[in-house]
C-alpha cells in the first residue's frame, strides 16, 4: 500500500524557539521545517521572529533575514527573487508556491509555516531532491523534433499557432504543481506529473513539431498519463497561473481522437 | 508494473533509466473512454432503475415480478446492470492502481475486482432473465 504515515525517523518534533529581535514591535513569526542529514535527529520545526521594519515584504525576504541575522544554518534555494527561476518553491501556509512571490501579509495562519515541497526526498531543511522530477521532464524530450530537412532560415510559425503556446511556455519548472498532486505522491515513479505533462502538451501542439505520433505513443500509458484524475491541485498551486490539468485533459482528448 | 519507490540517490541506475521503466504500455485510452461512456449511460439507466423501484414499492410480489418481467423494464434493468458493473470494475481498478503498490497484492486485487464485478453482473442479469422467461 501507499505510505500514509511518516516513518519514525521522519516524524516532526518541536524545535528551537529563537529569540525575538530587540527594539521592534512589528514582528512576524516564522515556523520552519528543519532537517539535517548529518546529525541523526528527527526533523523539527524551529520558530523565528522576523523584524518587519528591517525586511522586505515577501516570505523569501523573511527567510533571507533569518539566514543573515539569526541562523546562518537555515538552508533553502533562491536565486532571482522575482518568480522566474523557480528555485524558492516550498510549501508556505499549506500551499506550494514561490517564496519570492508570496507576500507575508497574504499568509492566513498566525505564523508563516514553511515546509519543503511535499513527498520529495529532502536534501536538507527546505531543499528537496528534484532529480526524478527533472528526469521526467527530460523524458518528454522538450525540444523541437522534425523530419523535414531544416529550412535555410528558421522554422516558420503563424501568429495563431504561436498563440496556442501561451499558458504553456511560461512554466519555470519550480515543481509546485507536481508535488501538490496526490497521484504524483503515490505513483511519482511512474506517473509523469503535471509539470512534465504540461511541457509534453506544449510540444504536442507546437505547429512546427513533427513528432506528435511518437510523443503520443510514449505518453499512452495507464501510469504515465492516466494517473491524472483531474483534481486540479496543480492549477491551484501554480505560482505562474498556468493550468496543467487542462493541458493533461487536452492530451487525453488527443488520445481519444486518434482512436476514432 | 515496475513499482520502484527507491530513494533517487540509492541506486546506481540513472534517473532517466528509472523514469523509462519498462516503457509505455500503449494502452489506457480504451479504459479511460469506457469509464466515460459507462458514466454517461449510467445517468439515464440509474434514473430509470429508480423509477422502476418507486413504481413497484409496496406492490404485491406477483405485481413486482410481472413488472420486472415486462420486456422494456427487463431490458432497461439488464442494461443498467451491465453498465454499472462495467463502470464499477473500471473505477475500482483505478483505485487499486493508485493505492496498492505491492506487485502480488496489486495483481490479486485486480483479478478479484474483475471476478467480483463479473459475478455480480452475471447474477443480476440471470435473475432478470429468469423472472422474464419464468421457470
Amino acid at each position: 500500500m501507499v505510505q500514509l504515515t511518516l516513518p519514525k525517523n521522519s516524524q516532526l518534533v518541536d524545535g528551537t524557539v529563537w529569540p525575538k529581535p530587540e527594539g521592534t514591535n512589528r514582528l512576524t513569526e516564522y515556523r520552519i521545517y528543519r532537517w539535517n542529514p548529518d546529525d541523526g535527529k528527527n526533523p523539527h520545526v524551529d520558530t523565528y521572529y522576523v523584524d518587519r521594519d528591517d525586511c522586505g515584504p515577501m516570505v523569501l525576504d523573511g527567510l533571507i533575514y533569518i539566514k543573515n541575522k539569526i541562523d546562518p544554518t537555515l538552508t533553502f534555494r533562491r536565486s532571482c527573487r522575482e518568480g522566474i527561476c523557480g528555485s524558492c518553491a516550498m510549501n508556505i501556509d499549506g500551499t506550494n508556491t514561490l517564496a519570492c512571490l508570496k507576500s507575508m501579509d497574504d499568509v492566513t495562519a498566525k505564523s508563516v509555516n514553511i515546509y519543503p515541497l511535499p513527498h520529495m526526498p529532502v536534501v536538507k531543511d527546505l531543499v528537496p531532491d528534484l532529480t526524478q522530477f527533472y528526469a521526467q521532464h527530460a523524458s518528454v524530450e522538450p525540444w523541437l523534433h522534425t523530419k523535414t530537412p531544416a529550412p535555410e532560415k528558421e522554422w516558420p510559425q503563424g501568429r495563431q499557432d504561436r498563440e496556442k503556446l501561451d499558458g504553456l511556455y511560461e512554466c519555470i519548472l519550480c515543481a509546485c504543481c507536481s508535488t501538490s498532486c496526490p497521484s504524483y505522491w503515490w505513483n511519482g515513479d511512474r506517473y509523469l506529473g503535471p509539470a512534465a505533462l504540461l511541457q509534453a502538451y506544449r510540444w504536442l501542439i507546437d505547429s512546427r513539431d513533427e513528432a506528435t505520433p511518437e510523443r503520443l505513443d510514449d505518453l499512452e500509458d495507464p501510469f504515465r498519463l492516466y494517473r491524472c484524475h483531474t483534481i486540479m491541485n496543480c492549477a491551484k498551486a501554480c505560482p505562474k497561473g498556468l493550468n496543467p490539468a487542462k493541458a493533461i485533459a487536452e492530451i487525453k482528448k488527443m488520445m481519444v481522437a486518434r482512436q476514432f | 508494473m515496475s513499482g520502484s519507490s527507491e530513494f533517487p540517490g540509492s541506486s546506481l541506475r540513472t534517473p532517466r533509466r528509472r523514469v523509462a521503466g519498462l516503457g509505455a504500455a500503449h494502452s489506457g485510452t480504451h479504459h479511460f473512454w469506457l469509464q466515460r461512456v459507462t458514466a454517461l449511460a449510467n445517468v439515464p439507466l440509474t434514473l430509470a432503475f429508480l423509477a422502476v423501484l418507486i413504481c413497484v414499492a409496496g406492490e404485491s410480489p406477483e405485481r413486482v415480478l410481472a413488472t420486472i418481467g415486462h420486456p422494456v423494464v427487463a431490458i432497461i434493468l439488464i442494461l443498467a446492470i451491465i453498465s454499472i458493473t462495467t463502470h464499477m470494475r473500471a473505477g475500482m481498478q483505478v483505485v487499486i492502481e493508485d493505492y496498492v503498490h505491492g506487485e502480488g497484492a496489486k495483481v490479486l486485487s485486480l483479478v478479484a475486482n474483475t471476478f467480483f464485478c463479473a459475478a455480480m453482473g452475471c447474477a443480476g442479469v440471470f435473475a432478470i432473465l429468469k423472472i422474464s422467461f419464468g421457470g
